[in-house]
């Protein structure tokens, strides 16, 4: 026994501090640098999937032709989704995730240090293989994100590439959702039970759960894409006795829930952020977390509103229609407790609780139009034009980003120890907001008067909205440069102001984050903490 | 203590794998389930193989419009028509309508014919007793052939379907036809 003790003592002890050289950011398995390695990718990803929607707002700017040719185009808007749903909004979460949850339920590391490393690095090599299918032949993937055959089956030499791709961003995930699942069961202090974790602690939670149900169904479904086209099985297939439309429930089966994998951690961050700045507790803690729940479960029973057209009988189409208008309930749940927590509250405005505002704002627009399209009926006039892009991109930008925003002012001088320049960053707080709704609210009216989805050309009774738009388009990609600026103005030192081990007026009544060092050592809570705050409940 | 945590861990890790695992065979079982969805629903105008050719008692009282829909899969190097285009029975009375499919290469094809009836419920009251889609159709370099489908409408449909449309589209299986 006292063997495997002196073994355990000498395996994560022998290292004190973080090793010289770049070759720490290869074999590292501290939660705090793979976190770092987490985020610094995802925002690079979050650059270059941004220039693809540059792309495809420039092409859409005017009617015609103009930059691109049809298939680049389609592979553009194929690209810019994958790249940011797989590469830059799922993987910051899971940075976050490694950086905070330790520090936040009193943990010395994650669970599984060695695995957390080995997905860290799948990832890498997962975004490698799918931005290398845009040199070859055939071009890269031009079918949608979702990948529908018989239309993806066309892909050229690509199409093995990018399955492999989800493949490797697929096991990514489920072990960073396993490894997140052991730290949060089997890793926190003593203090930290269930009903007292912050909510980013208990989104996350719920989140990983949904990554391991739903991520080996989206791999065994582009598993069968791929025997369908190179070892003549028939699972899509119309002449071997396969049905295409049968790929779209599997699909939506993943791809509902998947949409939620990217909003619950928002919602997390959401309600640990905001009263902080309301300096109030939050409003109906309990609640938030039943209502997390509720959604997670709700998503797995509503996938076929995304097929409301693909001619279900009418029994089928009423009850993913009702059950679709039920996860507005939990939602409205949720931003009604925002709300309440911000009402009367002393609120003070810095960056993170700017974009936080914004979001509770915006995403419920986005709830809305989703609701509008739960409607099956009324749903056949908004599919597949630009009214869903517009609901899709108001519950993942000023929602799902401007969270990650958030996180990243909220979180940064804690991290690097030094504020951040306020002004730059409510400066690209209003470019932002306002230039998200010039980019993304006109596409409501454009898919209303039946501009379809996914192509580079349109008739010219859309053009003056669709100028717009793409004016907002770039007004918002360029803003973003600012957050580029800040984040390694930052790092060098920022203002020159140091930020206190509470950075935030009594945060430390909030979260165990606060109440270690800024910038905290690399070895935290090696001994759990006794006592653990309870202002957030 | 801290041997403890590692075993609670492998223990954890152990069954989500088991759940990943899990999951992952579901996506597969989805597939028989849809399948079995889809007859009890008769969604997708799905349709089950040849019938015994049974006597039913003529319903003189209402006629029913069966129309006739050609297609080939797009790189499908054929010629194929319905020489039918629409015709009114009246059901329980069996019919027997032609069509027409050509091979417009010099070489020999394997091609099969995927039906599809809509509306979907609709589906299984139409019943054929011959059809050239039950299974794959070999065709010599430039052969053209006329093929019967023999079916009847099942008095038991409901009142509401007046029209019922029967499409099949060709599909080029030279590359991959089992017959092969
Ligand atoms: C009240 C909550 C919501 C409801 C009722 C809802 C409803 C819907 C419906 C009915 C569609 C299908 C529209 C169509 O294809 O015609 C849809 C599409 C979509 N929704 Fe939502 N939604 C909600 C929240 C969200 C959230 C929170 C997210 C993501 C963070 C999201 C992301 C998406 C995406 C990405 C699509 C489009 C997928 C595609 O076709 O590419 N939705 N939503
Ligand atoms: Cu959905």
């Amino acid at each position: 026994m006292s063997a495997v003790v002196a073994e355990h003592e000498h395996d994560e002890h022998h290292d004190h501090g973080p090793q010289k050289g770049l070759l720490r950011w290869v074999i590292t398995t501290n939660h705090k640098d793979i976190g770092t390695l987490y985020l610094v990718f995802s925002l690079a990803m979050f650059f270059i999937g941004g220039a693809m929607a540059m792309i495809i707002r420039a092409e859409l700017f005017e009617p015609g032709m103009q930059f691109v040719d049809p298939q680049f185009f389609n592979s553009m808007t194929t690209m810019h989704a994958l790249v940011m749903v797989f590469g830059a909004v799922m993987p910051a979460f899971v940075g976050l995730a490694n950086w905070m949850i330790p520090m936040m339920i009193g943990a010395p590391d994650m669970a599984l240090p060695r695995m957390n490393n080995m997905s860290f690095w799948m990832l890498v090599a997962g975004v490698l293989l799918l931005a290398s299918t845009l040199f070859m032949e055939g071009g890269a993937p031009a079918s949608g994100w979702t990948l529908y055959p018989p239309l993806v089956l066309q892909t050229g030499a690509a199409l093995p590439f990018a399955i492999f791709s989800v493949h490797l961003l697929g096991i990514s995930s489920i072990m960073g959702a396993i490894n997140i699942i052991a730290t949060i069961f089997n890793m926190r202090a003593p203090a930290m039970t269930l009903m007292k974790m912050p909510l980013f602690v208990w989104t996350w939670l719920i989140t990983a759960f949904l990554l391991i149900a739903i991520m080996p169904v989206f791999a065994g479904a582009v598993t069968m894409l791929l025997t369908d086209r190179f070892f003549d099985t028939s699972f899509f297939d119309a002449a071997g006795g396969g049905d295409p439309v049968l790929y779209q429930h599997i699909f939506w089966f993943f791809g509902h829930p998947e949409v939620y994998v990217m909003i619950l951690p928002t919602f997390g961050v959401a309600s640990t952020i905001i009263p902080v700045f309301a300096r109030k507790p939050l409003f109906g803690y309990s609640s938030m977390v039943y209502a997390t729940a509720s959604i997670a479960f709700l998503s797995f029973i509503v996938w076929a509103h995304h097929m409301f057209t693909v001619g279900m009988p009418v029994a089928g189409e009423l009850y993913f229609m009702y059950a679709t208008m039920l996860i507005a309930i939990p939602t409205g749940v949720k931003v009604f407790n925002w709300t309440a927590t911000m009402w009367k509250g002393s609120m003070t405005f810095e960056t993170p609780m700017l974009f936080s505002i914004a979001f509770v704002v915006l995403f419920t627009i986005g709830g809305f139009t989703g609701l509008m399209m739960s409607i099956a009926p009324s749903d056949f006039q908004y599919h597949d034009t630009y009214f869903i892009v517009a609901h899709f991109h108001y519950t993942l930008v000023p929602a799902s980003v401007f969270i990650l925003m958030a996180a990243g002012y909220y979180w940064l001088p804690k991290w690097t120890g030094n504020m951040y320049n306020e002004r730059i960053g409510k400066l690209h707080f209003w470019l932002s907001a306002v230039s998200v709704n010039i980019l993304f609210f006109p596409q409501h009216f454009l898919g209303l008067a039946g501009m379809p989805r996914r192509i580079p050309d349109y008739a010219v009774q859309f053009a003056d909205w669709n100028m717009i738009s793409s004016i907002g388009g770039f007004i918002f990609g360029i803003s973003q440069l600012l957050f580029l600026y800040i984040v390694i103005d930052t790092i060098k030192g920022g203002t020159g102001e140091k930020a206190t081990d509470e950075v935030w007026e009594d945060a430390h009544k909030h979260g165990l984050e606060w109440t270690l060092p800024s910038p905290p050592p690399y070895h935290t809570f090696t001994t759990p903490p006794a006592t653990v705050p309870t202002e957030h409940i | 203590m801290k041997e403890n945590v590692t075993q609670k861990n492998t223990r954890l890790v152990r069954i989500l794998v088991f759940v990943v695992l899990g999951m992952f065979g579901f996506g597969y079982a989805l597939v028989p389930l849809y399948d079995v969805l889809c007859d009890i629903t008769g969604l997708n105008g799905k349709v089950e193989a040849a019938v015994k050719e049974e006597s039913y008692e003529v319903d003189k009282s209402r006629e029913i419009t069966v129309e006739f829909m050609t297609a080939l899969n797009e790189s499908t190097p054929m010629v194929f028509r319905s020489e039918t285009k629409k015709i009114k029975v009246h059901p329980g009375e069996y019919h027997t309508v032609n069509f027409y499919a050509e091979n417009k290469t010099d070489k020999a094809m394997v091609a099969r014919a995927i039906p599809s009836i809509s509306p979907g419920p609709a589906a299984e009251y139409l019943k054929k007793i011959e059809c050239f889609c039950f299974s794959e159709q070999t065709f010599k370099a430039r052969e053209g052939k006329t093929m019967p489908v023999r079916f009847v409408v099942n008095p038991e449909l409901p009142e509401k379907y007046k029209t019922i449309t029967l499409a099949y589209t060709f599909f080029d299986n030279t590359e991959t036809s089992v017959k092969k």
